[in-house]
């Protein structure tokens, strides 16, 4: 436990010197932490087996109501509208879970990827409210109260989302090992013997869809505050296709994989677009299949496999 | 005194072929049934109807006076009948230990989002079944690196830690070589008798019937051919010819 603790406080130190030390970083390192916080919602429902293609849409659905709020009560404070865009995304997310968990596989990908297409759709096309493609504003509120430049707000955003992303992992990792999270673990390798056991695994499914759209929709809040807009584009299938990339480049098997697969994917992305301009989704394809061929399992399974050496020698 | 089990009536077909032909049957508190037959003549069926897998067509199920007909597997587990299957059905990806402790959770009804699965659980009880079924060893390897019959004796084992008051085995000793059957029998039922569950196997090794069961019914073509103590069950001359092939 020291020994984590310890490494947690290294990485978090190393990313905020970095951010000092090249300014520039900040927003990169920012959208990272909130895709890795996005794809851990993801990563949730990849544990029981099943894969989301639509779940950038609790993304949008989280940024709008950032939008939304910040329009109808100037001055509110950006962690309200975080806690707002959370809760509309996780309420959001238990109600269209009662229908989507009594499916599997790829039904459960593709109506997950239909319902975010017809909420982009309405979106995109409700100009008079939404502002169309363009998308509505969210002008810099006060954070915890004070209002700062725009250097001081996106430090202290990227502060929040260091605490935060330690206290997800933390929290995901408990909800990994924990009776509920084990159970939901086991629907994929054999959801009949659980309802033998006289466990609903549909219940489990929706408990567990219900956290990943909480986890989308934290996102999508701190995506709309640091992007200062938020258009439909955020909930585009491109969007989630990018979820599911981070999430399989991470892994399932820990929580922390995800957030080191976001940094990975951000930076690739920056560096292929300066490198090879519009090509730049050929490097990330590429980097994707030398992933899937090299580290099946993702990241994190480098974890399992110094585990597994640490035994062997011990 | 009221049945454990009931059945009234109770009919399947599926298309031209009868799977269940009317069957009246009960079973009482204390009985070990051994249900013979040959393959196709609907035990299986018999048994998913039981435990909620499938509807019959018609007739009723009882279970402790209470009619469970076409309720769900997880209703019916929860009543007190639980099974185990003709091939194991184990959480490949769990250890041998997680899934005693996931059925441990599931009967105490324990499932939370804050505790963890080892510490959820009674670990004496996980401990008690593992030493029973000689698991212990191997108690924290992946299911999926088991022999055969010790993935059987850990399906089981698995229903055994729900404490049911009855428990259906389809054929617990298919795919175990012929030496280890007996072992196996002999480690199901010692631990069925301590924790005195009424239960049901499918079994096609005569020996092993002779051995185990103090009842037998034999299936021929979906209806119970013949119903009483072996010796008179596995004496009679069409259950000889049609179910024993003798």
């Amino acid at each position: 436990m020291i020994k984590r603790l310890f490494i947690t406080g290294i990485v978090f130190l190393a990313v905020l010197g970095l951010s000092v030390a090249f300014p520039w970083m900040r927003v990169p390192l920012i959208m990272a932490l909130v895709y890795g916080t996005a794809a851990l919602g993801v990563v949730v429902l990849l544990r029981a087996g099943q894969i989301s293609f639509g779940h950038a849409m609790y993304m949008l659905i989280s940024g709008y109501t950032v939008a939304f709020l910040s329009e109808a009560f100037p001055g509110t404070d950006g962690i309200v509208l975080v806690l707002a865009g959370t809760g509309v995304s996780l309420v959001t997310g238990m109600v269209l879970g009662l229908f989507l968990v009594r499916y599997r596989g790829i039904f459960f990908g593709m109506l997950n990827l239909a319902i975010s297409m017809v909420i982009f759709t309405i979106v995109t096309k409700f100009y008079g409210m939404t502002g169309g493609s363009d998308g509505m504003r969210v002008p810099r509120p006060s954070l915890f109260g004070a209002d700062m430049d725009r250097a001081g707000y996106e430090a202290t955003l990227l502060i929040i989302l260091l605490i935060l992303a330690v206290v997800l992992v933390f929290s995901v990792q408990q909800f990994f090992r924990s009776s509920a999270g084990e159970a939901m673990a086991s629907i994929k390798t054999n959801e009949d013997r659980l309802e033998y056991l006289g466990v609903s695994a549909k219940k489990l499914l929706w408990q567990g869809y219900a956290v990943s759209a909480g986890l989308c929709g934290l996102a999508g809040a701190f995506y709309g505050l640091s992007q200062g807009l938020v258009t439909p584009e955020a909930g585009y299938w491109l969007k989630s296709g990018e979820l599911v990339f981070i999430s399989i480049l991470g892994g399932s098997a820990h929580a922390i994989g995800v957030f080191v697969a976001a940094l990975l994917f951000e930076f690739v992305k920056m560096y292929a677009s300066i490198l090879v301009g519009g090509s730049w989704q050929l490097v990330l394809g590429v980097t994707l299949i030398a992933i899937i061929y090299f580290l099946p399992d993702g990241l994190t399974s480098l974890l399992r496999k110094k585990r597994q050496t640490a035994e062997v020698r011990s | 005194m009221t049945a454990l089990l009931e059945t009234r009536g109770l009919s399947l077909s599926f298309g031209g072929i009868v799977a269940a032909d009317n069957i009246d049957f009960s079973l009482h508190e204390g009985e070990r049934l051994a249900v013979i037959g040959q393959n196709g003549a609907g035990k299986t069926t018999f048994i998913n109807i039981c435990t909620g897998l499938i509807k019959p067509d018609s007739g009723s199920v009882m279970f402790d006076g209470k009619v469970i007909t076409a309720r769900s597997p997880r209703d019916i587990v929860r009543r007190g009948m639980a099974r185990s299957f003709q091939i194991p059905q184990l959480f490949m990806e769990h250890t041998v230990r997680q899934c005693l402790e996931l059925s441990g959770v599931a009967r105490q009804r324990k499932l939370s989002l804050f505790t963890n699965l080892g510490k959820a659980n009674d670990g004496p009880g996980v401990d008690h079944i593992l030493e029973l079924v000689g698991l212990r060893e191997r108690q924290h390897e992946l299911c999926d690196s088991l022999p055969e019959g010790q993935r059987k004796l850990l399906d089981v084992a698995m229903s055994l830690m729900l404490r049911p008051r009855l428990l259906i085995m389809d054929e617990p000793t298919s795919g175990v070589s012929t030496e280890e059957k007996h072992d196996l029998m002999e480690i199901l039922m010692e631990a069925l008798e301590e924790q005195k569950t009424t239960s049901i196997f499918v079994e096609h090794d005569v020996d092993i019937v002779k051995r185990y069961a103090s009842r037998v019914a034999a299936w021929i073509s979906g209806a119970v051919a013949a119903d009483g103590a072996p010796d008179t069950v596995l004496a009679d001359p069409t259950i000889q010819r049609e179910v024993l092939g003798i």
